[in-house]
């Protein structure tokens, strides 16, 4: 084989790896993670995260707008701190509500934002101040259970 | 003659033996290392004939593209059945997108990509390096004052190693593509959110470039293996055939024992 010919279908071969490569970054993944660059962290504290990991998505409006970086556990005021990177394209009102979410009955759970009416933005590195903790199953099962037993007597009179 | 002298029991000649293969083992691996420096020491000199490495990539990466993309495509179509049969009991058929796509990127592409090269790729890389060792052609070479590393194995090796990711990442896309002719195109599951919710749980850094790196350290594997067996065959025919069966074999080993080594670090807080 003549080494033109060898070559040009080398540099096919190698053209369409490269192809591959691309369709997989473009089309199945989301490349707008390289642009991340330029986002900036808020922080939250909750008194319970329920099941929220790393990586989850903050939404705010149903629109993801950041994911969650980094869950601590604050040992003296027992709070979970979650710090979250936002998209530096969005910012957002001082008196921002900071929610855990679920999605769907069993889906995973994030961070929604429900934007205030406040002139001022939050900074990078601000800690958003009104926040709601992830509904606990267990607790909400419980609260109707005692709730129940305490008009129980009552309606049978 | 007392059956003393001739020999050991056969309690004694069976660890004998077990030792002798415990040290040839031992042996064997201790040269793998040295033929590995060499080869890496000898590249430098191949890469000055890039030509080499180039019609390598040619023999192991392209002629391999036909099965790595029929299989890519129906390990695709099966995912995109299997997958849509479960997830459709949970009324989550939308999914199938991320199911197809993370199945193949992180976990499938690159291991029965290697799989499928080793068996294709690596087996004639073996034969034909055995063959050459066996018909005193690479002694010739050092007869010649021709570096028979710098000269057959190191291209042959460099080739395999350019030619597996590329080979990987054709997998996955192929295999994309099956899932989403059997999921939207038969099936019905709904186009935009078949590659919605793909892009949106696919991550780049994450998962692609994982996927990648897995891809590369199989490449370097699979052709270490290829190469040194048919560099240790012995100069017959049945060691030829026995070097190649063992290239085959223990590939396979390779691969998916590094595919756990790689997977515990690469997604451990995955959680």
């Amino acid at each position: 084989m003549s080494r033109k010919l060898l070559d040009l279908w080398v540099g096919f071969f190698v053209a369409l790896g490269l192809a591959g490569v691309l369709f997989l970054a473009l089309k199945v993944g989301n490349l707008s993670a390289a642009n991340f660059s330029e986002a900036y962290p808020l922080t939250a504290k909750f008194a319970n995260i329920g099941g929220l990991k790393v990586r989850a998505p903050v939404k705010s409006a149903g629109v993801v707008v950041g994911r969650v970086a980094d869950v601590r556990f604050d040992p003296e005021t027992y709070e979970a701190v979650v710090t979250f990177s936002i998209d530096g394209r969005y910012h957002f009102p001082k008196d921002t509500f900071a929610l855990i979410l679920t999605s769907g009955l069993l889906g995973e759970q994030y961070i929604g934002l429900d934007p205030g009416g406040d002139e001022k933005m939050l900074k990078p590195g601000d800690v958003i101040a009104k926040t709601q903790s992830a509904v606990v199953l267990e607790k909400l099962i419980s609260q109707f259970m005692f709730n129940k037993a305490s008009e129980g007597p009552a309606a049978n009179q | 003659m007392s059956k003393r002298e001739s020999g050991p029991g056969p309690l004694l000649s069976t660890i004998a033996s077990i030792g002798h293969h415990v040290t040839d083992a031992l042996q064997r691996l201790g040269f793998a290392s040295r033929f590995f420096v060499m080869l890496l020491l000898c590249s430098g000199q191949s890469f000055r004939r890039p030509n080499l490495t180039i019609r390598e990539i040619y023999y192991s990466g392209f002629q391999s593209l036909l099965i790595i993309m029929v299989s890519g495509l129906f390990i695709g179509m099966v995912l995109g059945m299997q997958g849509y049969e479960t997830l459709q009991r949970y009324g989550s058929a939308d999914a199938l997108g991320i199911l197809v796509a993370l199945s193949l990127v992180r976990e499938l592409g690159p291991v029965v990509a290697a799989l499928l090269f080793a068996s294709r790729a690596g087996s004639s890389i073996t034969a034909e390096i055995g063959l050459m060792k066996a018909t005193e052609q690479l002694t010739a070479m050092d007869m010649m004052a021709v570096n028979p590393i710098a000269r057959v194995v190191a291209p042959r090796f460099w080739g395999g190693v350019i030619s597996m990711p590329l080979l990987a990442a054709l997998f996955s896309a192929t295999g994309v593509f099956g899932g989403y002719l059997i999921g939207v195109v038969f099936i019905g599951v709904d186009d935009g959110a078949f590659w919605s919710q793909m892009q949106a749980s696919v991550d780049f850094r994450y998962d692609i470039w994982s996927g990648i790196v897995k891809s590369f350290v199989f490449g370097v594997a699979v052709s270490l293996i290829a190469v040194f067996e048919g560099y240790d065959a012995l100069p017959t025919a049945e060691g030829v055939s026995s070097s190649i069966k063992s290239t085959v074999v223990k590939s396979a080993l390779a691969i998916l024992a590094l595919d756990f080594v790689l997977t515990s670090f690469m997604f451990r807080e995955a959680g």
